[in-house]
C-alpha cells in the first residue's frame, strides 16, 4: 500500500476535522476584519480618524498586554509568595486535610533556589551550558564561514551544515538519541554488536567499555550540550559568511597586497571587521541555551544530573506543582535574557538604521 | 591601519596588480583555498549530516534489525528496506491528527499576527497620532519577556478566565481543551517581534506613494489594505517562515497547553511522548520523528533566502 493512501484512512475524519476548523477560523477572521474594515471605512468627520487608530492599533496592544505583560507581573508577584498548584485548596497535615493558605514570603523562593542543592546544581549546569554552547557554536560557524568564503562549490556542505537549524528540538534530540545509544556488552563483558553509532565509532578505536552515555554523568550533560550546537552551528555559519560576504573586496585585496595572508588576514582584517555580528551571534546562541528546554526536557528530562534551569522551572511549575519555586526560577531566566536580548535588538535597530 | 588607508594605497604601492572586480575575487579565493580547508569542511560536513542519515535510514528497517543492530547495517541489505513503520505510525500510532493538529496551530498562528501586526506597524508608522512612537517603543521593548513568564498566568486565565476580587472580568471563551489554547497564546507571544519587523519594512515604504493615495480621497484603511499590504510581502515572507518554522517546532507551549491528551498534541509533543512510550517500539521512532520534521525541512529547502533573513531578524525572540 502507498504510504499516501494509508494518511488517508485511519483517523482521517478527525484530522479532516480539525483541518475544517483551521479554514474556519481563519476565515471568519478575515471576514471580521474585513467587515470591520468596511464599517470603519464608512465613517466620516471627527470620528474617522480616532476610530481608524483604533482598529489598526488595538489589537496588537491588547494581545501583547494580555499575553506579555500582565502574566508577566503576575509570575513575579507569584515567585515571592509559596503558591503550590493552581487552584490547589488543601493539604495534609498529620493525616488531616488542612485549608492551604497562599501567602507572600518575601524572597524565600529565591532563598531556596540558590542554596538548595539540586537547584544550585542546576544553575551551575547552565552557566556551562551558556559559556560552552556559544563558544563552541560560535568557533565552529566562524571556521565554517571562513573556510567557505574562500572556496567555490559551497552550495552542498553549506546546504547540509545549515539543515539542521529547520528540525526542532524535539526532533534533533531523537536523531542524536541514535546516536548515544548504550554501548551493548555481551555475557563475558565484551563488546557486542552495536546499536548506537557512538559506541561503535568508540569501540573500534579502542575504547573497549564506554560508559552508557546518556545515564552516567558528567559527560552526558556535554553529550545533550552537542545536540544544541549541532543545531546552532548553521545559524551562525550563514549569519558570519553574510557579514563575511558584506567585507568590501578592496578591504581584503588591498591587504593581501600589504602581504597579510590567511591567519594574520583572518586575525588583523576579517574578525574586527565582522566583530559586531560575532557579538550578535553569540548572544543569540546564548539566549537559546539559556532556555534549553526541549533537549534536556526530551532526552534525559533533566534525570542523570542533567537538569538545566528552563527545564527545571517547567518541572516546578507544571509537574511537581511548585507554582511559587517554578516563578522564581522563570524570573532568574528573565534576568538573565534581558540584557542579552536589549543588546541583539539595540544592535539590530542600529544596523537597520546604517542602511 | 584602518581600512580606507589600506585601500588607497595599494593601487600605489603595486602598480603590477591589474585584476579588478570579479576577476580579483577569484584570485583572492584561488590563493586562500588550501587542500586542508577542504578536508576540514569534507569532515565537519560529514559530521553534520551522519545522524540525520542514519536516522532516515532507521525508518526503513523492521524492527528485529532495529534492536539488534546499528543503522549502518543497511548498506549491507538495502533490499531489506520496508515502509511498514510508516504504515504503523500512520495508523495505529496516530501520527495524522498530530500532523493535523500541527497544521491546526501553525496557521492561524502565522497568518493572524502577520495581519494584525501589518494594521499596527501601517498606523503606527503612517496614522500618526500622540503616543504613536510611545506605543512603538514599548511594543519592541516585549522582546525581552521569554515567553516562559507567561505560562502559568495565562494557563489560568484559559482555565477560568480573568477574575478580579472573584468577578470573572474577562470569560475564559471555553479555550480550555482546544487548540485555540496553544494558537492563541503562540498569536500573543508573536506581537513584539512581528510588529518590530513589519514597522521596519511599513516605515520605509516611499512617503509619496502613500501620500498620493491619501490625496486620491483613500482612506487610512483602504491604503492599508491596497497599498500597503500588497507592497509588504518580502517582509511578510520572512516574518512567515520563521512564525511557522517556530510554532511547528515548538514544544514548551504545546506541551503546556496540550497537556498530556494525546487527541490534542501538535507532533513535537507526539514524538516526545512517544520516545517515553516507545521503549519496546525503538523502530517506530525514526518514521514518527521523520514526519514530524519532513514539512520544515521541506519550507527550509524551497524557501530558505527569505528562512535566512527571517531566522536573523527572529533570533531574538523566545
Amino acid at each position: 500500500m502507498h504510504p499516501s493512501t494509508v494518511i488517508l484512512a485511519g483517523t482521517a475524519s478527525e484530522a479532516g476535522s480539525r483541518l475544517f476548523g483551521v479554514i474556519a477560523t481563519v476565515a471568519i477572521f478575515l471576514a471580521a476584519l474585513l467587515v470591520i474594515f468596511a464599517v470603519v471605512g464608512k465613517v466620516t468627520g471627527r470620528f474617522e480618524r480616532p476610530l481608524t487608530i483604533v482598529v489598526l492599533v488595538a489589537p496588537a496592544v491588547i494581545l501583547s498586554v494580555a499575553g506579555l505583560v500582565v502574566p508577566a507581573i503576575r509570575t513575579i508577584v507569584t515567585s515571592f509568595t509559596n503558591e503550590q498548584a493552581a487552584g490547589q485548596k488543601f493539604k495534609i497535615v498529620d493525616g488531616k486535610l488542612v485549608e492551604y493558605k497562599t501567602k507572600f514570603i518575601g524572597l524565600d523562593n529565591y532563598r531556596f533556589d540558590f542554596t538548595d542543592s539540586y537547584t544550585l546544581h542546576t544553575l551551575l549546569r547552565t552557566v556551562i551550558w551558556i559559556v560552552l554552547v556559544p563558544l563552541v557554536t560560535v568557533g565552529i560557524g566562524l571556521l565554517l564561514a571562513l573556510l567557505l568564503d574562500r572556496m567555490t562549490h559551497t552550495t552542498l556542505p553549506r546546504t547540509l551544515i545549515f539543515l539542521p537549524t529547520a528540525i526542532s528540538f524535539v526532533g534533533a534530540s531523537l536523531i542524536w538519541a541514535l546516536v548515544y545509544n548504550a554501548p551493548v556488552y555481551n555475557q563475558d563483558g565484551t563488546p557486542g554488536t552495536q546499536t548506537g553509532l557512538l559506541s561503535k565509532i568508540v569501540i573500534a578505536l579502542g575504547w573497549q567499555h564506554p560508559p552508557n552515555w546518556i545515564l552516567d554523568a558528567p559527560g552526558n550533560s556535554y553529550l545533550i550540550m552537542i545536540v544544541m550546537v549541532w543545531i546552532q552551528v548553521g545559524f551562525a555559519m550563514v549569519v558570519l559568511g553574510a557579514a563575511l560576504k558584506a567585507i568590501p573586496e578592496e578591504i581584503i585585496e588591498a591587504a593581501r597586497i600589504d602581504g597579510a595572508s590567511g591567519a594574520t588576514l583572518f586575525r588583523a582584517v576579517q574578525i574586527p571587521m565582522i566583530r559586531n555580528t560575532l557579538i550578535v551571534v553569540a548572544t543569540t546562541v546564548t539566549i537559546t541555551s539559556l532556555k534549553a528546554f526541549d533537549i534536556v526536557n526530551t532526552m534525559t528530562n533533566g534525570n542523570y544530573s542533567t537538569d538545566v534551569l528552563a527545564n527545571q522551572m517547567y518541572n516546578e511549575l507544571f509537574v511537581t506543582n511548585q507554582t511559587g519555586r517554578g516563578s522564581s526560577l522563570a524570573v532568574l531566566l528573565f534576568l538573565c535574557v534581558v540584557p542579552l536580548v536589549a543588546y541583539n535588538v539595540v544592535q539590530l535597530r542600529r544596523e537597520r538604521a546604517a542602511r | 591601519m584602518t581600512a580606507s588607508t589600506v585601500s588607497a594605497e595599494a593601487p600605489e604601492n603595486d602598480a603590477r596588480i591589474v585584476l579588478t572586480g570579479p576577476a580579483a575575487t577569484r584570485a583572492v579565493r584561488r590563493a586562500f583555498s588550501h587542500p586542508l580547508a577542504s578536508l576540514i569542511v569534507v569532515v565537519l560536513t560529514v559530521v553534520w549530516t551522519v545522524p540525520l542519515l542514519g536516522f532516515f535510514l532507521n525508518s526503513f528497517r523492521d524492527k528485529g534489525s532495529v534492536g539488534s543492530s546499528g543503522w549502518w547495517n543497511w548498506f549491507a541489505h538495502p533490499g531489506s528496506s520496508t515502509l511498514g513503520n510508516y504504515r504503523t505510525v500512520l495508523n495505529g500510532d496516530g501520527m495524522v491528527l498530530p500532523l493535523a493538529n500541527s497544521l491546526a496551530i501553525t496557521i492561524p498562528a502565522t497568518v493572524i499576527p502577520i495581519l494584525l501586526a501589518s494594521m499596527a506597524a501601517y498606523g503606527l508608522a503612517w496614522v500618526r497620532f500622540r503616543g504613536s512612537s510611545f506605543i512603538f517603543f514599548a511594543i519592541f521593548a516585549l522582546q525581552v519577556v521569554p515567553l516562559q513568564m507567561a505560562l502559568v498566568p495565562l494557563q489560568k486565565y484559559f482555565n477560568s478566565g480573568v477574575r478580579l476580587g472573584g468577578v470573572t472580568v474577562i470569560p475564559s471563551f471555553g479555550l480550555k481543551g482546544s487548540l485555540a489554547e496553544i494558537w492563541v497564546t503562540h498569536t500573543m507571544f508573536s506581537m513584539p517581534l512581528a510588529v518590530f519587523l513589519l514597522h521596519n519594512f511599513i516605515a520605509a515604504l516611499p512617503r509619496e506613494l502613500i501620500e498620493a493615495a491619501r490625496v486620491d480621497g483613500a482612506s487610512h484603511l483602504r491604503t492599508f489594505r491596497s497599498i500597503v499590504l500588497p507592497l509588504s510581502t518580502p517582509a511578510i515572507a520572512s516574518f512567515a517562515i520563521f512564525q511557522f518554522l517556530w510554532v511547528w517546532n515548538d514544544l514548551l507551549v504545546a506541551k503546556t497547553f496540550g497537556g498530556s491528551d494525546a487527541s490534542h498534541q501538535p507532533v513535537t509533543a507526539r514524538i516526545q511522548n512517544l520516545s517515553g512510550s516507545f521503549g519496546a517500539h525503538q523502530e517506530l521512532l525514526a518514521p514518527a520523528g521523520f514526519l514530524a520534521i519532513l514539512i520544515p525541512l521541506v519550507v527550509f529547502l524551497a524557501l530558505q533566502r527569505f528562512f535566512v533573513r527571517g531566522l536573523l531578524a527572529g533570533s531574538v525572540k523566545g
